[in-house]
């Protein structure tokens, strides 16, 4: 349990009053923006990743933190009253959350979804705290070859999970591994991909990447599909839930929470998975299931609380690991890496106020939360009466312009562009950007960590298998790749004549964007 | 639903508020089915593998260029050895799903909505080329104009209006407020 101590200090480090302010701060920005319609948490935090610059690194994690949490609150009130939810783990809280507004319930939605994700996420950072170490301790042992293998897998999970075409997912990946070599070769010093440009010698930086392809892409494809905004409630009254909602909802709070946390540390999709699979247990376990759909309040208590514990426990890979579960995850490492933080199993033990800084602030950004969401409801309703056609030069603006600061660069403010031209094709050809970015960011890792395990095994490849770990993790690694073509030819052999295999509902889910 | 895609833009608002009341009673399953029609059509197969062919050969094209930097050997590997092992990783992915790939990742028709995204395109790319010249003012003041008045089919008094305050306010926000050294022309 000596553990505990640097956590408990890790509360002086958040609590310090410039470290609150930053947090209120991320929490108000991110839902602002987040509650931008068709701008889900990624979109949100590669937007306002400027923001974070030029601040002391404890500061910018805590403030990333709020961003995270604001933002991934703005997704569910767009859900509530616009129909429209902002990312796909808030797809479920439309259906009784809408109606919820419709019956004039829009508050006690609202509001039960900031306390159900309040549950969720503080039950899943006790977990993190708990498990967190452990894992971190497990890890430890990792050499370059299980370094090589868990990135593999971690980017072909994410890709096989993620909606859409796995094929194309998986291409997507593969550009951004090669994405990732562009600029001077480390090991050699040789230049890469670079076609002799000077400002790509030192490789192509994160933040215009994931600003382009998640930001820029975003705001040009919702350009075209802005008829689709509906109109926003008139007014929201009874913000607070009373007590009779409560006790309806705290059990499928509790659920969510569990269920959340579990699901979360899956790598893929964690929070969507959850969500769904809290409402369908909600549902099941009603005595009269015919109220869901129809503005049933655990409906939208047990996914917006699993969804929030599922995109806290997501921390637990990468924080641990250093191995992101999703897009939003691999945003928040890539940002981490610009203020210079590793996250992996030597985080825990060589800079334990960071570590300790980054979870506490996690409470602090669900407190924030909570506090701010209510009374802030009446700001967002007004913000979502503002036409989109007002709103989408503003965030364009935003983002070009907080491009230029971060390096003071013109050729950041044009990759922006080049990728959120790419991210608008990519959507538009059934591309996915979030293996691509997710790949872009573990790609320098996986080779130079590829590369050292091909110099420890003197250039015997299968020296990869003498290790269990890392053998293990690539026996999954060809499992995963090769079961789901088993499963369609054996498919495909039970019913001669329908190549038809079920498009899966994840495929037709409206979304707009990827957690 | 159909309509509102081929309408003007400018008339977009209203149908939504025909929509809107229509839409209050649904079922999960309805709204579900609802907003799949309300989307953009598939782009269908042509499309789908059309564009997986176009990267196919962007990836060869990558996996030759790495053959030039060199792959060394196994156990001294070349710079360009890992972008070699992921180009032709991606070509094999590109192949298979020439040959098989049926279904799915099709993703969406381009509409005449899809011009708008072009055209905001421009706008951005003007914004690039103008701002290091003639500062950040005027050409976001053109960008929001031209995306209020007609990208979002904003009445010429609105669009002037907010268009002008959007530019002040982050005048007053980057440059004054922040200090930032964005390229300003006043």
């Amino acid at each position: 349990m000596d553990f505990l101590q640097p956590a408990l200090d890790g509360f002086g480090v958040v609590l310090q009053p410039t470290n609150l302010l930053y947090c209120l701060l991320g929490v108000v920005i991110g839902m602002l923006i987040g509650v931008l319609p068709g701008l889900g948490p990624a979109a949100t935090i590669a937007i306002l990743l400027p923001l974070t610059y030029g601040i002391e690194p404890v500061t910018a994690i805590i403030m990333l933190a709020g961003i995270f949490y604001g933002a991934q609150y703005g997704g569910t009130i767009t859900s509530v009253l616009l129909r429209l939810p902002g990312e796909a783990s808030s797809v479920v809280t439309v259906f009784d959350g809408y109606m919820m507004a419709k019956q004039g319930r829009a508050g006690t939605a609202l509001g039960i979804a900031a306390i159900g994700s309040f549950v969720g996420g503080t039950v899943a950072i006790v977990g993190l705290t708990f498990l967190a170490p452990v894992v971190a301790g497990f890890a430890l042992d990792f050499g370059p070859p299980e370094y090589t293998a868990l990135a593999l897998l971690g980017i072909l999970l994410v890709a096989t999970i993620s909606n859409g075409n796995k094929a194309k997912a998986l291409i997507a990946a593969c550009f951004g591994l090669l994405l990732a070599t562009v600029g001077r070769d480390v090991f050699t010093g040789a230049e890469r991909l670079t076609f002799g440009n000077l400002n790509l010698a030192d490789g192509i930086d994160f933040v215009p990447v994931a600003m382009g392809l998640f930001g820029l892409g975003e705001i040009l494809h919702n350009l075209e599909e802005r008829h689709r905004a509906a109109k926003a409630p008139d007014r929201v009254s009874n913000v607070w839930p009373s007590r009779a909602d409560l006790k309806q909802s705290s059990g499928a709070i509790g659920r969510g929470s569990v269920l959340g946390f579990f699901l979360g540390i899956l790598p893929g999709g964690g929070a969507t998975i959850s969500s769904m699979a809290a409402y369908a247990m909600e549902k099941k376990r009603a005595r009269q299931p015919e109220r869901f759909g129809r503005g049933a309040v655990e409906g939208v208590a047990g996914p917006e609380t699993a969804n929030n514990a599922a995109a806290t426990s997501s921390f637990i890979p990468l924080l641990t690991l250093g191995i992101p579960a999703n897009a939003t995850m691999a945003l928040m490492f890539g940002a981490l890496l610009i203020q210079g933080v590793t996250p992996g199993p030597q985080l825990v033990q060589q800079d334990p106020e960071l570590f300790w800084g980054v979870v506490n602030s996690m409470y602090i950004g669900n407190i924030l939360l909570l506090i701010m969401s209510i009374p802030l409801i009446g700001i967002f309703v007004r913000i979502l009466r503002v036409r989109g056609a007002i709103l989408a030069p503003i965030t364009v603006l935003i983002t070009m312009l907080g491009a230029y600061t971060i390096n003071n660069s013109m050729f950041d403010v044009m990759l922006v562009v080049v990728f959120g031209a790419i991210g608008y094709l990519m959507k538009k050809y059934g591309f996915e950007p979030g293996p691509l970015v997710l790949a872009f960011v573990l790609g320098s890792l996986l080779e130079s960590n590829l590369r050292r395990s091909l110099l420890v095994f003197e250039g015997d490849a299968t020296g990869f298998f003498t290790r269990p770990i890392s053998a293990t993790l690539l026996l999954l690694f060809v499992l995963v790749a090769v079961l789901p073509l088993v499963q369609s030819a054996v498919r495909r052999r039970r019913s001669p004549g329908s190549s038809a295999e079920p498009a899966g509902d994840a495929d037709r889910t409206p979304v707009k964007e990827n957690a | 639903m159909k309509p509102s895609r081929t309408a003007d833009h400018a008339s977009v608002a209203e149908v939504l508020v025909d929509e809107d009341a229509a839409a209050e009673d649904l079922t999960p399953e309805q709204l579900a089915a609802e907003w799949e029609a309300e989307g953009p059509p598939p782009g269908g197969r042509a499309a789908a593998l059309g564009s997986t062919l176009v990267v196919t050969v962007l990836a060869a094209a990558a996996a030759l260029l790495s053959l030039g930097m060199g792959l060394g050997t196994p156990q001294q590997p070349g710079p360009g050895l890992w972008p070699f092992l992921v180009s032709v990783a991606a070509v094999v992915i590109g192949l298979a799903h020439l040959v098989t790939g049926r279904r799915g990742g099709e993703g969406e028709k381009f509409t005449r909505e899809s011009l708008l995204a072009v055209h905001g395109l421009v706008t951005l790319v003007g914004l690039v080329l103008l701002m290091p010249v003639i500062g950040f003012e005027i050409p976001a003041l053109l960008l929001s104009f031209v995306w209020m008045k007609f990208l979002g089919g904003e009445t010429w008094r609105a669009a002037t209006l907010y268009s002008v305050l959007v530019v002040v306010a982050f005048y007053l926000i980057f440059i004054s407020a922040l200090g930032t050294s964005i390229p300003h022309l006043f």
